[in-house]
């Protein structure tokens, strides 16, 4: 097999311009660039070969492209980054100077090679190789044509806490229509658990409500509640969600949230965990998760509702509805909606204390975590917002303890980012609510953002106690008289450098935030990554912050890392205007990476068929021949790898040019044959 | 490469396939992180971890490469559903016939590496390296052409050529 030698049918002969980029010193600092250049410049069919401070700036580009005019170029190599980051740069380069971009292919001399070698030689030696495989690659190119799908302008939301809400808004008010789909009964997600916001301290439900009401009555949303995405399908543009529709008993449009029914439920006394308030307060089996909850619609729980349990309840619910809008033979139902683009703003959960068992969660009552206590400060939470121990009574001393969950080699190595801060809030709402004696036990105080070192200040000012220590434990283990009754926090106060022991009636450990159970779920039927973490990935961690890998998924808010409510806000923003920008480019051009079948080579054997994940590959009875329909195909290249026959060829990753790239990178493996007997002259392949 | 026949200087040359969506991602992680790792594995790039055709690995070996790794999405997490088991059963096959060709199996390595596993990039490449410089030169194309010695100076120039291309 002799590469070098081919040519497109004698008619097109590789015509190959090379450039290698010096990204300043990214690249020219572990890689002698122009010794590559030479070298390149020596390869077969290379007629100019040059290297270039910066290739992806405009007088790198312009530099192709004037080449491509000059010397006629048919053929496109660029070393320089990942192709992930700057292939579409180059292409469309390529393209501005009449050359059809596939034509172009791109080295990764930098991720894979500059960044990663240590020594210059090695590094240099390596990129040669990876240059030799893309020159003998291109011979190979062909000219290829984008695929143009239109795009379906509607978009699934999915999680509607702040971030869904505030994306779902801003493409409704596009005049875009919106599916929202939340899992619980009602929207608001974690802020609507909140009381204060940190650092302004304005009231959670007083900013958050009116966007709930938005959304409900938007004429371009449509909001789904107690509802779940069971599957995706499809591809940018054209997707096909179906929706789980959970039974919730009582039919939403009848219902007008008049609460009649929950006063006539049978069960006089409230006698089941309130979810919504962490289990603090009591619920009837009928209820509504609280008093703001959007849409205004009670719901049935059938795990505790009595007619559930025993078919034998007097339905008093049902007699006292004068609207008819209980239906306790209510059944799940699935909705198939079609949508063109998907922004996934699932949250977060915040840390199981349970897992730190030093600080005693669950073992002593007086140990709350910052989100039940949240609750607790808040006006409609629990207690009306009295912050009390669980015995009743107002605590005199109060302990925070930072970075539960957080920072911690045995759970989560990041920092929540969210936790001094509310910590300091809810410190000052403690203050407000019992003026106990408050302190802050942190490892380090993060309150960069605005307004909020100056709240961290303002606290300092306001009396509380702040001591830099991670807590050692907390224990109802009492050495000296006044730690009787009382949790005792030891900690090391490592800015005086003596051991503590503080006394205090209620501690509140600020949990850190965590990806929801089913991150991993979710992010496999969406097709998107999780980082180690388990948050979802962005595309680009600066550049593509909402994108995901996969075209057309957005992602907003703390599903991608832990984030306050500004943050999920203006990310929330960022992908509806990503999503709102690939909408009203109408259509979308899709990678022309497809498979096609060689109809003359295809022995009808089927085993294609049944390989490919999106039945694109049919079989033609007439012809007893396989066909691939292009616009199912995603260009995996499964079928191709399979195909006995060799009868399936995959744009852009042809065999031919994928063997050009192995011959390449193998060039005079095990036979002696110095570089610089290559110029111009065949080469031998044994 | 003059060195590449002294037996002291000689260095695993190591083909990597990596699909797109994930060990390709993480190996450009790995490059943004600054790893350093052993120069001796050159990526090739490939949509699906399920376009590697067998016969990718065994022309590798053939052309010279002493190894091939193989980098795809974690099962379950591919990004075109299932071309990561479809490897996977292809992989085991593969195995096979390379054991019966007298090919040690852990010159071919299949590995799946997410996008975020950066650090796994270069522990495996590492690994690979140092696994292939234990097992030594696989040396194919001068075995054959230690095989066809004879054969070859006995053709005139213009056959050698295509004898050669035939191998």
């Amino acid at each position: 097999m002799n590469i070098f030698m081919y040519n497109n049918n004698g008619t097109n002969i590789p015509n190959i311009g090379f450039y290698i980029c010096h990204c300043g010193h990214n690249i020219a600092g572990m890689v002698d660039v122009t010794d590559v250049q030479k070298y390149a410049a020596s390869l077969p069919g290379v007629t100019v070969s040059r290297d270039y401070k910066y290739m992806c700036s405009d007088p790198g580009q312009e530099l192709i492209q004037k080449d491509i005019k000059e010397f006629g170029l048919n053929r496109i190599v660029v070393a320089s980054c990942s192709p992930l980051l700057h292939e579409h740069t180059f292409r469309v380069a390529t393209e501005k100077a009449g050359l059809n971009p596939y034509f172009f292919h791109m080295v990764n001399i930098r991720e894979n090679v500059s960044w990663v070698t240590q020594d210059f030689k090695e590094a240099t030696k390596k990129a040669k190789d990876l240059v030799r495989a893309a020159i003998s690659r291109v011979f190979f190119h062909k000219p290829l044509i984008k695929k143009e799908v239109p795009i379906n302008p509607d978009v699934l939301v999915l999680g509607g806490g702040i971030a869904g809400i505030h994306a779902a808004l801003t493409i409704a008010n596009a005049g875009k229509k919106v599916y929202l789909v939340e899992r619980e009964a009602t929207i608001g997600g974690h802020m609507a658990m909140f009381d204060k916001t940190f650092p302004t301290l304005d009231c959670a439900a007083c900013i958050l409500t009116p966007k709930m009401s938005a959304v409900k009555s938007h004429p371009n949303i449509t909001l789904w509640t107690y509802s779940e995405v069971e599957k995706i399908e499809g591809f940018v543009g054209n997707y096909k969600a179906t929706v789980l529709r959970k039974p919730r008993y009582v039919i939403e449009e009848l219902c007008v949230g008049c609460m009649d029914c929950i006063d006539a439920c049978i069960y006089k006394e409230a006698k089941y965990s309130d979810e919504f308030n962490l289990g603090l307060s009591m619920r009837k089996p009928i209820y509504i998760p609280f008093p703001q909850a959007t849409p205004q619609v009670v719901l049935i729980d059938p795990e505790t509702c009595i007619d559930f349990k025993s078919h034998r309840c007097k339905k008093t619910c049902i007699d006292i509805c004068d609207r008819e809008a209980i239906d306790l033979k209510q059944t799940a139902k699935y909705d198939e909606i079609n949508v063109g683009t998907v922004i996934l703003t699932t949250g977060f959960k915040t840390f199981d204390a349970k897992r730190a068992p030093q600080y005693g969660y669950g073992k002593f009552p007086n140990v709350f975590t910052s989100l039940e206590l949240e609750r607790m400060v808040n006006a409609s939470g629990p207690t009306s917002g009295e912050v009390i121990t669980r015995d009743g009574k107002k605590p005199a001393k109060v302990g925070i303890v930072h970075c539960v969950g957080s920072r911690d080699e045995k759970s989560n190595k990041w920092c929540s980012k969210v936790c001094c801060m509310y910590s300091l809030k809810l410190a000052h709402l403690i203050k407000e609510h019992t003026d106990a004696e408050v302190y802050n036990f942190y490892i380090d105080m993060r309150t960069p953002g605005k307004g909020y070192e100056e709240f961290y200040d303002k606290l300092m000012n306001e009396g509380v106690n702040f001591i830099r220590g991670r807590v050692a434990e907390i224990t109802d283990w009492a050495l000296v008289a006044e730690e009787e009754n009382k949790l005792t926090i030891r900690v090391e106060d490592t800015l005086v450098g003596v051991v503590r022991r503080i006394p205090v009636d209620m501690v509140v450990l600020s949990v850190g935030l965590e990806p929801r159970e089913d991150a991993s779920d979710i992010s496999r039927m969406f097709n998107i990554s999780c980082s180690n973490e388990g948050f979802f990935l962005e595309r680009h961690p600066k550049l593509a912050p909402v994108s995901t890998f996969t075209d057309g998924i957005f992602i907003a808010g703390a599903c991608q890392g832990p984030k306050d409510i500004p943050e999920s806000v203006a990310q929330a923003g960022a992908a509806a205007a990503e999503a709102l920008s690939l909408i009203c480019a109408g259509t979308i051009e899709l990678e022309p990476n497809t498979a096609s079948i060689i109809e003359e080579f295809c022995s009808g054997c089927k085993s294609c068929i049944t390989l490919c994940p999106y039945t694109a590959i049919l079989y033609n009875e007439d012809t007893k021949k396989a066909c691939i329909n292009e616009v199912l195909c995603k260009g995996c290249g499964t079928c191709v790898a399979s195909c006995p026959s060799g009868s399936i060829i995959q744009n852009m990753f042809e065999d031919e040019q994928i063997y050009g790239e192995i011959e390449g990178l193998l060039k005079f493996a095990g036979i002696e044959l110095a570089d610089n007997k290559t110029e111009g002259k065949e080469i031998e392949h044994a | 490469m003059p060195e590449e026949n002294n037996k002291n200087k000689w260095e695993p040359r190591i083909i990597a396939f990596f699909c797109n969506w994930c060990t390709y991602t993480a190996a450009d992680l790995a490059g943004v992180s600054r790893l350093k790792y052993a120069p001796n594995v050159k990526v090739i790039r490939v949509m699906c971890s399920g376009r590697i055709d067998p016969q990718f690995i065994l022309q590798s070996l053939a052309s010279g490469a002493d190894g091939v790794l193989i980098g795809g999405c974690h099962p379950g997490d591919c990004h075109y559903s299932e071309g990561n088991y479809k490897m996977l059963r292809r992989f085991r096959l593969l195995q096979r016939i390379l054991k019966s060709m007298g090919i040690e199996k852990e010159r071919v390595r299949l590995e799946w590496i997410s996008a975020s596993e950066g650090e796994k990039v270069k522990t495996v490449i590492n690994e690979m390296v140092d696994t292939i410089r234990e097992l030594g030169p696989l040396g194919i194309p001068l075995n054959i052409l230690e095989y066809n010695k004879d054969l070859i100076e006995t053709k005139t120039e213009e056959n050698r050529k295509e004898e050669v291309e035939y191998v």
